[in-house]
């Protein structure tokens, strides 16, 4: 709770100062587009965060991204297919790419960071190979199935609730009750501090790691289809780039620790919003966009480095007040 | 400090005292080693060998009482220190980097260069040097990686002979070696006794002492209780040194007859242990200690038992279940549980609260439709439980790694208890607890046993194993070497089968004879 603090903090902070500085931020425009950007995000950082609270890493969410994102327009603009036909595929290769992070990382003992570096390269490959490169889109079809990204559920007559927001909530509550009413998110957490005394305790780890990579790539997946039907003109070269860091930088800014077994479902939508949040505040307040990456990095070493410091003053005072017996 | 000690004495430690919280490992010991000699510390686990030990080479430093080195009062503060005066600890694990060479690895941190450039002919040439002068044929450039226990251990030799050491102190070299790789260490030992080396040996192996060492020093629960030279320097000498004090009951249990079997070991083959198959049965309500020294492969059984170490053929059953080899799920579902070896890296999940370690192994078997948790039953079992077990100090969002040592264990042991085991096997289950919470666990294990709990447990604290046990297994080498009823149950008994009959003695040395 108290790492949810810290950046609660960051973002009402962040939000207040915006909003002082620049009226403009205010605007029913600017914050729901925050917001969808915030949901697209979101999406990915919490299957990144499950990874990581089992003490490993995904690189290759951005890949997915893009893999997917010029299949779905392929699939359903140029092939042809049926919706159902293409979700079904989907699915499929999507279970299938997750079930492989993890049978690499758990049978074969393979590194986490390494087999999900091969998938960044290969499923980036792949994409522009598939398509030679060319730019995928829907053009002026699929109207109706691109509201799912570009929609919105309309609260007042001026502002509406973005739906790729609206899809992130739904999926951080369900990832919420995994992770904190589930025996299998109670697994994760514990193995993920002490992988050893899990086994000991009869946990099958590794079906629980399985388990993590196969729900980051879902994620994944699902922000893919969604990017792509938000932006309608996909570049399988850049495509989803970076984004893996976004991912992983939310569930840090969000109280997980890659060292495993820390974080919260809600704490990495939180830091998925601070990103959001800043990149809208160095657009809107004029600031240099060529500074964002240097503002986002700073942002997050100043927040870990404060997480840092919290951890050692609650430990020495838990040392001082812990009762001998 | 000018003091009369004879000058021939190359190190001499004088009334050694040494206290670690809540025990003292040595009091008031005096030990002397003479240039060209090589002296035996010998003793029970624990009786305080290897803090000696790294008391004269600058590992530890005393609390009381002095060491001399060639007369001179010495205040070792590192290790380094001991080095510069010719004294080399060579280490029960072995310290080499596996990823370098020979060379290398001799020379680590002394390397030959000019300006940080390392001169590589000379490191060879070096190395090569000192190889050959303790007889070890192999190439300077070779990978330690590539080499065995036993030439490892040559070469840790060689390192500490680079530095011109006066004074080997050898803690338990052959652990872990071959009988033709003992037999090559003590070639090398005699000979470097013959130019004048000293070597202090500690072993558990008291055939391997007999033969090679020219005295004995005897230590027990910290004390020298015995010097033997000539032919007082035999087996039955040491041991009666080695144990001979009124064995105090740390705990007086009341024995129940046991009832039919519930743990059936058949011909089990463990894979980190010896070779050779295992075979032995647990009745309900008994308790049964497995004694053994360090390395005789008690851990090994207990962990291949409940299938976390694979097992390479044999049969365990648990009444009438068949366990799974290698796997644990399966122990569990038979009805085992494991209290490890280590509870902080194998018993608990120690950034997590009391609450959730206690249910973590139980979960799978209480939780609602669809995997989800039950905190009902969680909250009352725990709280049940931490009752049941008198666990202090626990509170929900207070992480056990802030608990005792004693009350984390009973935190351990609760979590198999929510799971009723028909057989419970535990890994030195008061290992370094304090004697409230040790009482504690032997309670526990006594009502379980008096329920028809079937426990088997090792422990290297002979007072815990004569006080508990209905029947004790005594291990050596990785066998079964003997099994002792409560009647039968003496310390000197133990240690007889624990430290290898005669017969093991007879053959190792008539094998070292051929090499």
């Amino acid at each position: 709770m108290k790492k949810i603090l810290g950046i609660s903090g960051v973002l009402v902070a962040v939000f207040v100062l915006t909003a002082l500085l620049e009226p403009n931020f205010l605007t029913a425009y600017n914050l729901q587009n925050t917001l969808r950007w915030t949901g697209l995000f979101g999406i990915i950082s919490i299957g990144a965060a499950f990874v990581i609270i089992t003490g490993g890493i995904d690189l290759a969410a951005g890949s997915v991204v893009a893999l997917v994102g010029v299949l779905v327009p392929l699939l359903l603009v140029e092939a042809g297919w049926s919706l159902v036909t293409v979700f079904l595929v989907l699915v499929v290769v999507l279970l299938v790419l997750g079930l492989l992070h993890g049978l690499l990382i758990t049978k074969l003992n393979l590194q986490p960071f390494v087999v999900t570096l091969c998938g960044l390269l290969f499923y980036r490959g792949l994409a522009r190979w598939i398509t030679g490169d060319q730019t995928q889109g829907f053009g002026s079809a699929f109207e109706g199935l691109r509201q799912l990204a570009i929609g919105r559920i309309p609260i007042t007559e001026s502002f509406g609730l973005p739906i790729p927001f609206a899809i992130m909530v739904l999926l951080a509550l369900l990832a919420g009750a995994l992770l904190n009413h589930t025996i299998w998110g109670r697994y994760m957490m514990a193995l993920g501090h002490n992988e050893e005394a899990a086994r000991f305790s009869g946990i099958n780890t590794d079906r629980m790691i399985i388990l993590a990579y196969v729900i980051a790539v879902l994620t994944a997946g699902l922000g893919g289809v969604l990017f792509a039907l938000d932006v309608n003109s996909v570049q399988p070269a850049v495509h989803g780039n970076f984004y893996e860091l976004y991912a992983i930088a939310a569930a840090v800014l969000g109280g997980c620790s890659l060292r495993g077994g820390e974080g919260s479902i809600l704490g990495v939508v939180i830091g998925a919003a601070v990103l959001r949040l800043l990149y809208n505040a160095i657009n809107i307040l004029g600031i240099p966009t060529q500074l964002e990456f240097a503002i986002i990095g700073a942002v997050i070493l100043v927040g870990v480095i404060a997480d840092e410091f919290v951890r050692r003053i609650t430990a020495a005072r838990l040392t001082r007040s812990m009762p001998e017996n | 400090m000018p003091r009369d000690i004879s000058t021939e004495s190359l190190l001499e430690a004088c009334k050694i005292t040494k206290r670690f919280p809540g025990t003292v490992a040595l009091r008031d010991v005096d030990l002397a080693v003479h240039p060209g000699e090589v002296v035996a510390v010998i003793g029970e686990n624990g009786a305080g060998k290897s803090t000696l030990m790294k008391i004269l080479a600058g590992v530890l430093q005393v609390d009381s009482g002095a060491v001399f080195v060639d007369g001179q009062q010495v205040n070792l503060r590192t290790v380094r220190e001991g080095g510069e005066l010719g004294i080399a600890l060579i280490h029960q694990e072995l310290n080499l980097l596996p990823n370098l060479t020979v060379a290398a690895n001799i020379f680590l941190g002394r390397e030959p260069h000019q300006f940080g450039w390392m001169k590589r002919r000379e490191l060879q040439e070096a190395a090569a040097a000192v190889l050959k002068r303790i007889g070890l044929d192999i190439a300077p450039d070779t990978l330690v990686s590539a080499l065995s226990i036993g030439k490892r251990q040559l070469v840790e030799v060689a390192r500490a002979l680079s530095c011109e050491a006066r004074l080997l102190i050898m803690d338990e070299p052959t652990s872990s070696l071959s009988e033709s790789e003992a037999g090559k260490l003590f070639e090398v030992i005699r000979d470097l006794r013959d130019r004048g080396v000293s070597i202090l040996y500690v072993s558990h192996r008291l055939g391997e002492v007999e033969e090679i060492a020219d005295r004995v020093v005897v230590l027990r629960d910290g004390q020298v209780t015995g010097h033997l030279t000539g032919k007082d320097m035999c087996r039955d000498e040491m041991v009666r040194n080695m144990v001979g004090r009124d064995v105090a009951r740390v705990f007086e249990r009341t024995r129940m007859a046991s009832g039919p079997l519930a743990l059936d070991v058949r011909d089990l083959v463990c894979l980190n242990g010896s070779a050779s198959p295992l075979s032995f049965t647990l009745a309900e309500g008994e308790i049964v200690g497995l004694a053994g020294l360090v390395g005789s492969g008690r851990s090994a059984l207990l962990r291949t038992l409940f299938g976390i170490d694979p097992a390479a053929g044999g049969l365990v059953r648990v009444g009438g279940c068949l366990v799974t080899p290698s796997s644990p799920r399966s122990a569990i579902a038979c009805g085992m549980a494991l209290v490890p070896e280590d509870r902080g890296t194998q018993g608990l999940v120690l950034a997590m609260a009391t609450s959730p370690n206690l249910s973590l192994g139980a979960l799978h078997r209480n939780h609602v439709v669809g995997g989800i948790l039950d905190k009902t039953w969680e909250k009352q079992a725990s709280e049940a439980m931490i009752v049941q077990m008198g666990i202090r100090g626990a509170h929900p969002g207070k992480a056990t790694r802030h608990l005792s040592g004693g009350n984390q264990q009973k935190v351990v042991l609760g979590k198999w208890l929510l799971h009723n085991p028909r057989v419970l096997l535990m890994d030195e289950p008061t290992r370094g607890i304090d004697i409230g919470a040790k009482q504690e666990i032997y309670r526990a294990m006594e009502a379980l046993a008096a329920e028809g709990m079937a426990i088997l447990f090792s422990s290297s604290e002979m007072e815990e194993i004569l006080a508990l046990s209905d029947r004790v297994l005594v291990m050596h080498d990785g066998m079964i070497a003997g099994e002792l009823p409560a009647v039968d149950l003496s310390e000197e008994a133990v240690m007889h089968l624990a430290t290898g009959h005669e017969l093991s003695y007879a053959s190792r040395q008539s094998s070292v004879r051929v090499t």
